[in-house]
């Protein structure tokens, strides 16, 4: 038995979880976890120049991995920073862990300096949150946090430490606790059997049916048991955002993301099914559109970990709590004993599925004619040719992020990575480094505007403090492009505030940091740019893609519409 | 529809405001909210009392026992259950009121626990629409003050929220 203090507890446990990476800022309350780090090499403490950045790459880390992303911030305005990423990773159901510094305990509520009650603000975006009142249970609280992090949906726990909590002269007995027990907490793993067994008999007999699969099929593990079930019942297979690479999508029953800018054949596919067998989705308002005119003719069948998202939008005809793995593991050792009954239905689905794709082939939009800006579709095709389709991909938000989710094409789970469910701008640059720390050997490329970007860009201190070398390609349309899509279309082009007046000289800016910035505006230069971007993957590059600022994001669903009401481009509408 | 939810929770701090925040947060309603310890020092007991459609008490329920700290939760509309509710109402005593008030009073099975020359302090147990009832024959005299505790509830027979079953 060893005696350790509250602070050496933190570190050795972090070491005995096999953590490799934290990444944090320090301040007062957190000191002594600071100098606990310091006096031990395992676990490797990345600084980032903002609270926010640290909770970002851990959250790309957690979404590449699959494991919980760790971060340690002081009190107050540390933690309060830390909101955003936090907040983000709720939304998309990430595993994260949070260590917050707190003033000492006998100033709790004293309004002392940088005091903030961080379990108070963040309760409603996190899974569970911790106040630490003892030394002693310092383990303990970390075993649970992590496991409540990673296990069921999972989601970011934050621990609150008061100082006197670490201080170096209390000393307790520390013991890393290999498993949590909460009695209040059993996530669920199998599905009821009789419900698998009735989504079975609807998926033999569906007429038009289309599985549609989201971030539960990836953080479940799951994308292998989804391909099978799919190839068994030649079933069309629609992914949400947070679903994309759960299923290839150069297969041919790939119908790509659904939803305000998803593919026209998804739309018209769901909207038109008799059957959508959601897994691991939440039906989110961004895909469904008007929920009332939602797939008019589908019974839903609906397979999450979570009850509490199955009829939260979309009632559920088959309700199945289960995780996505066991759940379709089960249904595909039951198709061995059924017979399927709708070949030839199915054939005549596909026939029609065949039409919708047909019909936009070819149409998605216009590339540039020589002389004309780039458009930012055909660089994001032409980043996917540069790195053969398996470079980890992240995004912040915009048009940007719509024209990397229709335009890269995803063969595998965890490759995609994107801020979906708040769509946090500045999300990328660090989601993006905390991949490239873990994965030095890959390619990870960010895909961001400049509007995004310069929300984080103060983090090229950190990649050049510790080597990260991203591939930032900046999609500079000199605007904020999809709020002025939005002005475009609902406010007669009134561009309030989405023009960004004053755009920093990138290449200075990369400069002065030691990095290196291309800037490209025509078609003929950009593959030279691309080659020198991808050469080597250990070097940032940033490169500055000069695209047309009136570019569209097409499809989109018309406002209150059904699934299947899109407009097409500036002139065509379904 | 009215739903009295009882509700088993770790007797820990902050656990109370994740469920009081739960509902905000949602958008969920909350008409009255019951909290004290039970005869295991571990756990408290809540009831809440809501109002909502099938869908929406199917949503407040499946939230509540997501939060780490519930560890069980009873609809007690879905079955036979009493519900008992305490009030605390000074009203005006004076002159021929005084009379009127101790025969409502007596009617009403409630009992006078505190007594001025001018004040009674009235102490009443029931459902929620006796209470409201008694403060409604009440009215006319001039109500003062009231407190009351909000709906705590149980169910019927055998049937035990507790965390041996």
């Amino acid at each position: 038995m060893e005696l350790l203090s509250g602070a050496d507890m933190i570190a050795r446990f972090l070491k005995d979880e096999g953590v490799e990476y934290i990444y944090g800022y320090p301040g007062g309350a957190a000191l002594h976890i600071y100098d606990a780090l310091f006096r031990q090499e395992e676990v490797k403490h990345i600084l980032v120049r903002h609270e926010q950045a640290a909770t970002h790459m851990a959250d790309g880390y957690a979404r590449a991995s699959g494991r919980p992303g760790v971060v340690l911030v002081t009190s107050g305005p540390g933690a309060t920073n830390a909101v955003t990423g936090i907040a983000t990773a709720y939304m998309d159901s990430i595993p994260m862990v949070v260590i917050c510094g707190q003033v000492a305990s006998h100033l709790i509520g004293e309004d002392a300096f940088q005091e903030t009650d961080i379990v108070g603000v963040t309760r409603p975006i996190v899974k569970h949150s911790f106040s630490i009142r003892h030394p002693s249970e310092i383990p303990e609280v970390m075993r649970k946090a992590f496991y409540l992090a990673a296990t069921g949906r999972p989601g970011p726990v934050v621990i609150d430490i008061p100082k006197d909590m670490t201080a170096p002269t209390e000393r307790y007995e520390y013991v890393y606790p290999k498993k949590a027990k909460i009695r209040s907490y059993n996530p669920v793993t199998r599905g009821h059997t009789g419900q698998i067994r009735k989504a079975v008999d609807m998926l033999l007999k569906a007429q038009r049916p289309v599985l549609f699969a989201g971030g539960g099929v990836i953080t479940g593990r799951a994308s292998e048991a989804l391909t099978d079930l799919a190839r068994r019942l030649d079933i069309p297979v629609i992914t949400s955002l947070m679903g994309i690479g759960a299923y290839p999508q150069n297969d041919r029953q790939s119908l790509g993301w659904p939803g305000m800018h998803g593919s026209y054949e998804s739309n018209m596919a769901m909207h038109e099914s008799d059957l959508v067998v959601g897994i691991g989705v939440r039906f989110d308002d961004r895909v469904t559109n008007n929920v009332s005119k939602f797939c008019p003719g589908a019974r839903i069948v609906h397979i999450d970990v979570d009850p509490s998202s199955i009829s939260k939008t979309v009632r559920a005809d088959v309700p199945i709590v289960g995780a996505a793995d066991s759940v379709l593991n089960e249904m595909l050792g039951m198709l061995s004993e059924r017979e399927q009954e709708n070949r030839e239905a199915l054939d005549e689905w596909w026939r029609r599925i065949d039409g919708w794709r047909g019909e936009r082939q070819g149409k998605l939009y216009e590339p540039a004619a020589p002389g004309e800006p780039l458009k930012p579709q055909q660089v994001i095709e032409a980043v996917h040719r540069a790195t053969n389709g398996d470079a980890y991909v992240v995004t912040d938000v915009g048009q940007h992020q719509m024209f990397a989710a229709q335009y890269y094409k995803f063969n595998r789970p965890n490759h995609w990575i994107s801020s979906s469910g708040l769509g946090t701008m500045g999300y990328g640059f660090p989601a993006a480094m905390g991949i490239k720390l873990s994965y030095p050997e890959e390619q990870v490329v960010l895909f961001t505007g400049e509007g995004s970007f310069q929300m984080m860009m103060q983090e090229l201190s950190t990649c050049k403090q510790f080597g990260i070398a991203v591939k930032i390609i900046n999609l500079n349309n000199a605007s904020l492009g999809m709020v002025r899509q939005w002005q475009d279309l609902n406010y007669k082009s009134r561009h309030a505030h989405s023009y960004v007046e004053s755009m920093p000289d990138f290449e200075k800016l990369l400069a002065a940091y030691g990095f290196r910035a291309i800037t490209v505006s025509n078609e003929e230069d950009l593959p030279a740019a691309l080659d020198a971007t991808f050469r080597s993957k250990d070097e940032l590059v940033f490169l500055d893609v000069h695209v047309d600022p009136y570019e569209h994001v097409y499809p989109m669903q018309v406002p209150q519409g059904a699934m299947r009401d899109m407009l097409l481009s500036k002139t065509e509408r379904t | 529809m009215r739903h009295i939810i009882s509700i088993l929770m770790e007797n820990e701090p902050g656990a109370l405001s994740r469920v009081v925040g739960l509902f905000s947060q949602r958008n969920f309603n909350i008409e009255t909210l019951n909290v004290a310890p039970t005869e295991d020092e571990t756990l408290s007991r809540l009831t809440v009392t809501t109002n909502g459609d099938d869908r929406i008490i199917e949503q407040i329920t499946k939230h509540l026992n997501k939060l780490i700290d519930v560890v069980k939760l009873v609809d007690l509309t879905e079955g036979a259950h009493i519900e008992r509710e305490l009030m605390l109402v000074k009203v005006k005593a004076l002159g021929s009121a005084r009379d009127e008030v101790k025969r409502t009073v007596d009617i009403f099975r409630a009992q006078i626990v505190d007594v001025t020359p001018s004040v009674y302090t009235v102490q009443i147990t029931g459902d929620a629409q006796k209470l409201d009832a008694f403060l409604q024959a009440m009215g006319p005299v001039g109500v003062l003050e009231v407190a009351r505790t909000g709906v705590a509830g149980i169910a019927r027979g055998e049937k035990l929220l507790s965390i041996q079953t």
